[in-house]
């Protein structure tokens, strides 16, 4: 029987507005004003965490992120929260990370600094968007993993009971630990953070991670050599931004909104 | 050894200060005065291409040449509860037939679940060469081991090239878990699909909150794992013949070890407000009796949509006050919204601008709204509401609607 339940959350530092830009004359992106901040998706995680640290007596949440060394500043904001403890795995080995490379460099440092009970990740990133990295992290790290969690309903120190979203239906199921949650927008609603917190929390460290801190050294796992994926180019989206005047016979129009609506795929079977 | 890497010349830099310009993501930072490229690089290469001439440069070292041989046939997972297919399904079939005209391969179905062998027999109609059914009562209820297991057993045992997954909340477990478990690449949601004759897939999928496309290929490994949204690709017409076969495969007691427990199946709450909607059909001033809101809840039933309306109809007590668009309502983004009969006033327009596809019906041809409108219909909505629905209704049973969706196909291919 454990005596602790450790507890990780995975984060992410993602640029403030999801507007990046191109400048149709210099060809050159538009970075003014581009802050950074914790993605938002990540706080319902950190939440989470902190609900079951306050359910559980001796709970203790530790947070892990990649990403520049200015990423600190999520991990910051975690210990204002109520997080205990953060790493950051930082290295310039890690540059130009997939899906599968950003999972196998978090499941690393999880290796090192664990072992964790529960492992708790955000939907997803707003930069990135692909919802992939929890999946990936949980099959990296050998445990079952559970998404679009939307209740916790019960816990002890040696399992949960979830409510998931499925395409049709809820699912409840019970998992024994070690597990991975990946919970939905709005399962808590996450605490501010404390200016008292800030000020005790104002000395804490934050750990690095390097690539020579981690149990897998071999270089060709991560950064770019270590993606499966690899982007072939970026280009502006077509813009669909057509102005159509149909001002004949009503029976006409109605046609014609009749095709579009077929073409625009809003008549096919529902569910 | 590093097959691709960035690199800096520091001799070529004019002006160190404009070099952290060029990444959208911040990634070139200047440490004691010299530049470095952190973790945050996503190798997006915009450095090397918009940067100044020479100061970046993608160095790739020549690569072994890799067997992708062995790896041949599109996969399609088949998404299901119990046994009812999901109609994204379907519309991969579709799109695994289209790339297979491009680069010849065989078409393939991984079906997953108990009691399926009935839903497995029609799908045959969908031009796919074999169905491979993995089928036993611990597969009833969708569990992430024993279904990873069955799925990594097909990969394992027929190597297809690419592997289709559904982007649903399922397919968006199941495919990374795969992937990952082949250390190979998963593009998600993406919009587009595109084959080389060489079997190679460009995935086109938006990046970086949707401002920019990346097109994402797979370079050196294999399956290819792509999940993509219902309705991205066209629904396929079902063949009259069946040319495929069902393959029935075995099973490992082993694949059943499990840490979840289904409890329960629970049906999804169906409260449904207008911001969620993906379809909205919003009734303006022009509406004059209660009775008249008929037709647009017909409209918005028949398109699986939601009835809104505009300030004046809430106040006159026509339509609930949670189905109000605008400043002092709700704000909308729908894929598509059918304004009828409203004007277009600015509080209106503040509250639906976002909307993917705005067809407005007017009277009007001066009217405000036709100036924010994609599709602008100019006339009566009391004769053009009609006859759309009567032709939406008719679709449902006849070839009008099939011939109007291969019509569709035509213009896509």
């Amino acid at each position: 029987m454990r005596q602790i339940m450790k507890i990780a959350v995975c984060i992410k530092q993602v640029p403030a507005t999801t507007k990046v830009e191109v400048d149709p004359k210099t060809g050159i992106l538009k970075r003014e004003g581009i802050d950074s901040k914790l993605n938002p998706y990540d706080l319902y995680a950190l939440e989470t965490a902190l609900r079951i640290k306050a359910a559980l007596a001796g709970t203790s949440i530790t947070v892990f992120t990649m990403g520049p060394p200015q990423s600190e500043e999520i991990i910051r904001e975690a210990y204002m929260m109520g997080v205990d403890d953060g790493f950051i795995l930082s290295d310039g080995a890690f540059a130009g990370s997939d899906v599968l490379a950003t999972s196998w460099t978090l499941a690393q440092g999880i290796l090192e600094t664990g072992p964790f009970d529960l492992i708790i990740c955000g939907k997803q990133s707003t930069d990135g968007d692909t919802a992939q990295v929890g999946s990936e992290l949980a099959e990296f790290l050998n445990i079952p993993h559970l998404c679009n969690v939307l209740h916790i309903t019960e816990l002890d120190q040696n399992s949960l009971t979830v409510e998931m979203d499925l395409p049709l239906h809820r699912q409840r199921a019970i998992v024994r630990l070690p597990a991975l949650l990946a919970v939905e927008k709005g399962i808590y609603e996450p605490r501010l953070p404390s200016f008292l917190k800030q000020k005790a929390t104002a000395d804490r460290p934050v750990r690095r991670l390097k690539l020579s801190d981690l149990p897998d050294q071999d270089k060709n796992h991560y950064g770019l050599d270590g993606s499966a994926t690899q982007v072939a180019r970026i280009f502006p989206p077509e813009t669909n931004q057509v102005r159509v005047t149909w001002d004949g016979p009503e029976d006409e129009t109605a046609q014609k909104a009749f095709e579009l609506l077929v073409k625009g795929k809003f008549l096919q079977q529902t569910r | 050894m590093t097959m691709a890497e960035l690199v800096i010349h520091p001799e070529k830099i004019s002006d160190l200060r404009q070099l952290p310009r060029y990444c959208p993501f911040g990634a070139i930072v200047i440490e004691n005065g010299q530049p470095a490229i952190t973790a945050a690089c996503k190798m997006c290469r915009l450095c090397v291409r918009k940067g100044p001439s020479g100061v970046f440069e993608l160095r790739e070292s020549i690569e072994q040449p890799i067997d992708l041989s062995g790896w041949n046939g599109i996969a399609v997972y088949v998404e299901h509860e119990q046994g009812a297919i999901h109609p994204v399904t379907l519309e991969l079939l579709g799109k695994a037939g289209e790339l297979a005209k491009v680069s010849p391969q065989p078409i393939y179905c991984l079906f997953i679940g108990q009691g399926i062998r009935d839903a497995a027999d029609k799908l045959l109609s969908y031009n796919v060469d074999n169905i491979f059914v993995y089928e036993h009562p611990e597969l009833e209820h969708f569990r992430i081991e024993p279904y990873s297991a069955a799925f990594a057993d097909f990969i394992a045992a027929i190597r297809p090239s690419i592997v289709l997954v559904g982007g649903t909340t399922v397919g968006r477990a199941l495919a990374p878990r795969l992937a990952a478990r082949f250390r190979t690449g998963l593009t998600a949601d993406c919009t587009s699909l595109e084959i080389q004759p060489d079997g190679a897939l460009a995935q086109i999928r938006p990046a970086f909150g949707g401002n920019i496309m990346a097109h994402i290929i797979t370079p050196k490994r294999r399956p290819q794992f792509a999940t993509v949204r219902y309705k991205i690709f066209p629904m396929p017409l079902p063949e009259v013949t069946q040319r495929g076969e069902i393959t029935v495969c075995p099973l490992k007691p082993e694949w059943f070890n499990s840490a979840i427990d289904v409890v329960e199946i629970m049906p999804k709450p169906r409260v449904k407000g207008i911001e969620d909607a993906e379809v909205i059909i919003a009734a303006g001033r022009a509406i004059k009796k209660p009775e008249d809101l008929e037709m647009l809840r017909e409209l918005a039933g028949l398109l699986n949509g939601e009835l809104a309306a505009t300030r004046p109809l809430i106040e006159a007590g026509m339509v609930e006050p949670q189905r109000q668009i605008g400043l002092s309502g709700r704000t909308v983004k729908p894929k598509l919204l059918i304004t009828c009969g409203i004007s277009g006033a600015i509080q209106f327009v503040a509250g639906m601008r976002g909307s993917e596809t705005i067809m407005s019906i007017n009277i009007d041809p001066e009217a405000n709204i036709f100036k924010i409108a994609h599709y602008c219909l100019v006339g009566d909505l009391y004769k053009i509401v009609p006859a759309l629905i009567e032709r939406i209704k008719k679709s449902k049973d006849n070839r009008q609607f099939l011939a109007a969706v291969e019509k569709c196909h035509h213009e896509q291919l």
